[in-house]
């Protein structure tokens, strides 16, 4: 429920925490942003999602302040922060080595940042009990960071990003280095941290995965440019490009073009020798505009018989069959050569499913079930 | 049988060029000068009851009745003191310009550091009575800069000394240091950065403590021969610099007093003893810290 109500960038009246207003990195002749502008807002968990190389890393560095920005400038809570130098904002970071201190107690990397203000010493004592206490890392005070496991240690790093309360936390690829089960359950643990804390989190990874978990919204990004800012719903249900689209999870796509047949209804023709699809969309097509149109492999039914019901219904052969324990993904292959994925849920035990290799067998899928993208 | 034979090598190593020397140096530390050879007494030649009666510690006595002996010692351990200190701060500078140089410069700037070693020490010790003389390189780019009108007088002065120590032993303060410098993971200084740091702070607080195994090897590394160090107050310290090595040196080739040389020489090594099990200390502490 509060999920729901939680939505501050459809609130117009909303300030940002973080503006990023036309910003340009260059390394050299690299162009590791490229005129970026975006808003991010107080108590979100934003997530910065795409490929090694396409700039999470170099925004992140660049809020830490690590790097400056070459063009444009980038705001917190109103306030340009490009001059100050990373020890005077209000920004703590979460490094993807965690960064501890080896020479220094867990208490003591937790209380580092503290130490270098004013704080007295009993505050910074009840403030690193407290972050212990949230971490979970009482028993571990004492300990220097080899003498503790991975888990722990990224916990650590955590409770030393939180201690000074930023106004901003930036996380690095903080879960990279945990197995995944260990992954999942800090997943959750980050999310109850950042809910108990309220601070905002901006969290870098190219884990798509992990970025729809936690995030409350995403940045999908390719090459120094945020290619669509949604909620993690969204960006699945609704991408905006086939790069959006093929980058999150699994999808089929069907190049073809648009006819209208309909107000809002589409006939796709993508195959000669196939009978159009029908899509509906509330984007506007013009007559015989290229388009592409991505269906996610669980919305697409696969049936022995043809369904009388649906929309769309193409017969196939099963090709390969992907066997993922609660979920099955069916290759199937078309006459004219293209392979479809479609996803079922495994209800029955493997050795009575209903279709194996070479069956001939329909897929179906709904008006409603694709994306139809212009680009 | 086999363990015991791998053991064995090392100290039969050990036995034969550190315990029977030292021995042998010890004997004669208790024995009286002689006119002969060799130029001490007693010898075993006596026959083995005179010989352990003749044995004593004047010599040792002496030693503490003469001020210039401990004088000589005092000296010394200050000027390896001062002159260790010296190379660290010469040397961490270097040391930290080349872990932070870019990897490709690495290997070369590690050559510069070694490069003197290919040339012997003596000659390079030559090299700088050369350069310190009244007349030599330093004193006429002086004067022909305009920035003393009267030669500096260098050579044979406590600062030649220490001029020739750090520079001969600077490698050896280097190389430990840069060791530890260049494991040092960049993001350490930027998460203390981050965490509210100035860049100086981060580096006293961060980069310091953690090149701290390298400063104390360099350290030793350098003041454990400099404590002992002969050619170099001898080429360049003039009659003022008083160095137990010197003395030494004196005693067994001026003197010809073989007894009272051992007996310098004997107490010396008890000297060093201290810091070269400090220094075994440290070593095992970083190999377990690592291990």
């Amino acid at each position: 429920m509060n999920q729901a109500v939680f939505t501050p960038w459809d609130d117009p009246s909303a300030k940002p925490l973080i503006r990023f207003k036309g910003v340009t990195k260059r390394f050299g002749e690299f162009v590791a942003i490229d005129n970026l502008t975006l808003d991010i807002y107080e108590r979100e968990f934003f997530a910065l999602l795409g490929p090694s190389g396409c700039g999470k890393t170099t925004m992140m560095r660049m809020l830490a302040g690590f790097e400056t920005a070459t063009e444009g400038s980038i705001e917190l809570s109103g306030q340009d922060i490009g001059p100050v130098p990373p020890n005077k904002r209000a920004v703590n970071m979460m490094f993807q080595s965690y960064a501890l201190f080896p020479h220094l107690t867990v208490y003591d990397n937790i209380a580092f940042g503290l130490r270098r203000g004013t704080m007295p010493r009993e505050q910074i004592d009840a403030r690193v009990s407290e972050m212990l206490k949230l971490t979970r890392l009482e028993k571990f005070a004492r300990r220097k960071p080899h003498q503790i496991s991975g888990g722990q240690r990224q916990r650590v790093a955590l409770a030393r990003s939180l201690a000074k309360a930023p106004k901003l936390l930036l996380l690095d690829e903080p879960l990279g280095a945990l197995d995944a089960k260990l992954r999942q359950a800090t997943q959750f643990e980050l999310m109850d941290i950042q809910e108990k804390t309220g601070t905002t989190f901006v969290i870098v990874t190219h884990d798509q995965e992990e970025a729809m978990t936690v995030a409350s919204r995403v940045a999908v990004m390719d090459e120094g440019r945020v290619m669509q800012v949604a909620t993690p719903e969204r960006i699945y249900e609704a991408p905006n490009s086939v790069y959006v689209a093929d980058f999150i999870g699994d999808v089929n796509i069907l190049k073809g073009t648009a006819t209208a047949n309909g107000t809002g209804s589409y006939a796709v023709t993508w195959d000669e020798g196939q009978r159009p699809v029908t899509a509906i969309s509330d984007t506007v097509f013009s007559e015989g505009q290229a388009c592409f149109l991505a269906i996610r492999p669980e919305k697409i039914a696969i049936n022995a018989e043809r369904p009388t019901d649906a929309d769309n219904a193409i017969q196939g052969k099963i090709l390969d069959i992907a066997y993922l324990g609660n979920l099955s993904t069916y290759h199937v292959a078309l006459p004219g050569g293209q392979v479809i994925k479609a996803q079922a849920a495994n209800t029955r035990r493997v050795s009575r499913r209903s279709f194996t290799w070479e069956d001939t067998v329909w897929i179906s899928w709904t008006a409603t079930a694709g994306v139809l993208l212009d680009q | 049988m086999q363990r015991f034979a791998l053991i064995f090598v090392p100290y039969l190593w050990l036995l034969a060029l550190f315990l029977v020397p030292f021995l042998i140096v010890f004997k004669i530390s208790l024995s009286d000068v002689a006119l002969a050879i060799p130029p001490y007494t007693p010898t075993l030649k006596d026959g083995v009851g005179p010989f352990i009666a003749a044995l004593d510690f004047e010599n040792f006595a002496f030693l503490t009745s003469d001020d210039l002996y401990w004088k000589a010692y005092l000296s010394s351990l200050r000027i390896a003191l001062f002159s260790t200190l010296m190379t660290l701060m010469v040397g961490y500078p270097i040391a930290y310009g080349m872990a932070r140089a870019p990897e490709e410069w690495r290997p070369t700037l590690m050559m510069l550091v070694i490069l003197p070693f290919w040339t012997s020490f003596l000659i390079r010790v030559y090299a700088w009575m050369g350069i310190l003389s009244q007349e030599g390189f330093l004193n006429q780019f002086l004067l022909w800069s305009g920035l003393i009108s009267e030669p500096l007088t260098i050579l044979n002065t406590t600062t030649a000394v220490y001029i020739g120590i750090v520079y001969t032993y600077v490698p050896f303060m280097i190389l430990p240091i840069y060791a530890a410098l260049e494991r040092l993971d960049g993001s350490l200084i930027e998460a203390a950065e981050d965490l509210g740091c100035s860049r100086l702070k981060a580096f006293w607080l961060v980069t310091v403590p953690l090149s701290k195994n390298g400063i104390i090897a360099g350290s030793f590394l350098v003041f454990i021969p400099a404590l002992g160090e002969f050619v170099i107050p001898s080429l360049l310290g003039g009659s003022g610099t008083l160095m137990i090595g010197k003395v030494l040196w004196e005693e067994f080739f001026n003197n010809r007093d073989w007894p009272v040389a051992s007996a310098v020489a004997v107490i010396l090594l008890l000297i060093l003893i201290v810091p070269i099990i400090l220094f075994q200390r440290n070593q095992q502490r970083q190999a377990e810290a690592e291990g």
